[in-house]
């Protein structure tokens, strides 16, 4: 942690040599030994299976570009090209477009980690920010890298969200056209969206150093939600090695196998068939759907009546994450603590599901049945519209009313005083008169 | 009690997550079936983690699409040889290359390419080679749509990828040529399919009842005894659309059985990696209370 002394001792004369000048193998050494606290769980995992992603995306893309022809005349047949006749062409593919899958997975559950947990409070608002910004770009990259196929799904799914911008008033058509490259989505779209997939990977490494940088400045949280106290960091932290490399080891290779059952054996369940379409501007697909991680922010696009007002709303669903730890009121990290906004926090990941359901459904389809109720405003009640529009405000409101107002009013459980407790007592030591003896069995 | 209490909070919380991971998984296939009729199931040899290509099945599918298909489709990510690569119909075990397999070969050099005489530069037509590419039945695509009433009937190349339910919807298409439901208006130039994609209300009478399918510009094409199979199988259009639905198949992903035995190789690894990892995890552990 931030006040983590460093205990390498260079033994061998290149090592000495090189502590003094470039000290990298100290810093490896400090990360290694780094004091985490013991009572991580497998939510904590997601971290380092993120990297992995990231690592994986990178290895395979380079690769990718090797072989891919950036043109409109021979995109997608390239990338077919890729898959039948490079050596292994077909796995390193079918990796990359499902790593992309992979990531979005681990990424929502990190992020809901750190919900959960209240890893956004202080004094870790930067990791949280920095967290945020990454996911922002992450989306960015994976929507550019999905133009690239140039299969129906690229085309059109490019049309419609370069079209965004296009809804802002005055200035949006001339940076429509900017953005574009011309008045259409047409060559220089494709060329520049390629050069943009291979440079945002690299601003997300960087930024994924900030990330850390943050983490190891102002420690890890855990699950209880406490700061440690300098006295009791040897009691309540173990050595980040081999204690958690191991565990996320683990886990990684439980998240590998995941990933290879994708890959191996239905490489194009979580893709969309028409993106096997090679791109036609002249025929629109019967429905233009986003990949799966994208659709609850499509669904809050498409709920908002004025095009304009849809676009400010999805970019506003991400912008809020940004200002979430001036929003939370609550003096406690730890939802375990908080039993109110535990539930509120179920309702969110609901929600949130839902949301990702009603991206994928045409709006005017009733939700259940087949019937229609009455018409309010502009759509049946008994539509995706309407239900896309009850979990949209929820989704806005557990941000900017439920976390205000249930930090200032809920009673908290009580939070034991160390994170020993709770760890290693059970549940006895958590009744205040048992302290003493848990610190016995500590 | 609170320490249970968070237990099962976290329980339910994990519920939850894999429930979101299922939910958007489900998402995928719901919104591409619509109102689609489900396509009948081929029981190809090919599905599920273990199936492999029936060699024979393959080849006899390549000559349903040479000779029927082929008239109006290209396929033009095909190469000849492709067709001799390991997994492929006419793939030998002795063969020293793709290129020079003697089946493949022979049914190069039955078609005729277009070419530049390197001594003249004029255009001429040779005969096919295993590098060249499967020859396109029209010239380009506005005379492919010329000769077809406007629509440029489909490249099958990756068409078992391109239409949710894979060779499943193509084997069902092939055979979905159903009796034409009472009142329904035709249009002229356009078939009625039990199982293309399509929204049949606007032609119907009103109140009569919808039927499933949609129009499709592409005649029923398949008739008994058309093909005739060299290895003896009965060409009944049941078996042809099965067979060409099988190569369409191969050839939307002609790697994908080496890759499904790949994959069973890496989850052995990884299932004996996880294990022994755990057994670390434990061990490393052990007596560190958390």
């Amino acid at each position: 942690m931030s006040d983590h002394e460093s205990t390498y001792v260079p033994k061998t004369g290149i090592e000495k040599w090189l502590d003094t000048r470039l000290p990298i193998v100290r810093f490896g050494a400090d990360y290694m030994s780094l004091p985490t606290p013991r009572n991580l769980n497998y939510w904590y995992t997601f971290g380092a299976i993120l990297t992995l992603c990231l690592v994986i995306q990178i290895a395979t893309g380079v690769i990718l570009a090797m072989h891919y022809v950036p043109s409109t005349e021979m995109a997608f047949a390239s990338v077919e090209r890729i898959m039948r006749d490079v050596n292994g062409g077909d796995i390193i593919r079918y990796t990359h477009a499902n790593g992309a899958s992979m990531f979005f997975i681990a990424v929502y559950l990190h992020m809901l980690r750190g919900l959960y947990y209240g890893s956004y409070k202080a004094p870790r608002e930067m990791i949280w920010i920095v967290g945020c910004l990454i996911f922002f770009l992450l989306i960015a990259t994976a929507f550019l890298g999905y133009v690239l196929p140039w299969g129906q799904m690229s085309y059109w799914g490019a049309e419609v969200i370069t079209n965004l911008v296009g809804a802002i008033p005055v200035i949006g058509e001339p940076i429509l056209i900017w953005l574009r490259g011309g008045p259409s989505i047409d060559n220089a779209t494709l060329n520049r969206f390629f050069s943009l997939h291979y440079l945002l990977p690299f601003v997300i490494a960087g930024c994924v150093v900030l990330h850390l940088w943050a983490l190891h400045t102002s420690g890890q949280n855990n699950p209880v939600g406490i700061l440690i106290p300098k006295d009791r960091l040897k009691k309540d932290t173990v050595p980040f090695h081999p204690y958690y490399t191991v565990k996320d080891g683990f886990a990684i290779i439980l998240f590998l196998m995941l990933f290879s059952v994708f890959v191996f054996f239905m490489p194009n369940a979580l893709g969309h068939a028409d993106n096997s379409i090679p791109a036609n501007p002249l025929v629109t697909p019967a429905a233009i759907v986003p990949e799966w991680y994208l659709l609850p922010f499509y669904a809050i696009l498409r709920a908002i009546p004025d095009k304009f007002g849809g676009v400010v709303a999805m970019f506003g669903s991400i912008g809020v994450l940004f200002i979430l730890p001036w929003l939370d009121t609550s003096k406690v990290r730890s939802m375990r603590y908080r039993p109110t906004m535990r539930t509120f926090f179920i309702i969110f990941v609901i929600v949130g599901l839902i949301l990702g359901w009603c991206g994928a459904q045409l709006p005017d389809a009733p939700v259940i049945g087949n019937f229609k109720t009455f018409i309010l405003i502009d759509g049946d009640l008994n539509s995706y519209l309407w239900l896309t529009r009850f979990a949209t405000l929820y989704y806005f409101a557990f941000f900017l009313v439920i976390m205000p107002l249930v930090g200032l009013r809920e009673t908290p459980r009580p939070i034991p005083a160390t994170i020993s407790e709770p760890v290693l007592s059970g549940a006895a030591a958590m009744t205040a008169a048992a302290p003493a003896a848990a610190e016995k069995k500590g | 009690m609170i320490l249970q209490t968070n237990i099962r909070a976290m329980k339910k919380t994990l519920v939850l997550i894999t429930a979101a991971i299922g939910l958007s998984l489900a998402a995928q296939p719901a919104l591409a079936a619509g109102d689609k009729p489900k396509p009948r199931s081929g029981g190809f040899s090919f599905e599920g983690p273990f199936g492999t290509f029936d060699q024979g099945q393959l080849q006899r599918g390549y000559k349903v699409y040479r000779e029927v298909c082929a008239a109006c489709h290209g396929m033009e990510l095909m190469y000849f040889r492709t067709l001799a690569e390991r997994g492929g119909p006419f793939y030998e075990s002795g063969q020293a290359s793709p290129a020079e397999n003697r089946f493949v070969r022979a049914l190069a050099a039955e078609a005729q390419i277009a070419d530049i005489d390197t001594e003249t530069g004029e255009p001429i037509m040779r005969d096919g080679i295993p590098a060249d590419r499967f020859p396109s039945p029209y010239a380009n695509a506005t005379a492919a749509a010329a000769a077809n009433g406007g629509a440029a009937p489909p490249d099958l190349s990756v068409m078992a990828k391109a239409r949710s339910g894979g060779a499943d919807y193509i084997y069902s298409l092939l055979t979905g040529y159903a009796e034409i439901p009472e009142g329904l208006q035709i249009r002229p130039g356009q078939y009625y399919n039990a199982y293309m994609p399509g929204d049949l209300t606007p032609f119907m009478p009103d109140g009569a009842k919808v039927p499933p399918g949609g129009f499709i510009a592409m005649p029923s094409v398949l008739f008994e005894g058309q093909v005739t199979y060299d290895d003896g199988t009965e060409a009944t259009v049941d078996q042809v659309a099965k067979d060409v639905s099988a190569f369409i198949a191969w050839a939307s992903d002609p790697r994908q059985v080496q890759r499904k035995q790949a994959g069973m190789g890496v989850m052995i690894f990884l299932f004996l990696f996880a294990g022994l990892t755990y057994v670390s995890y434990r061990r490393i552990w052990k007596g560190v209370a958390h």
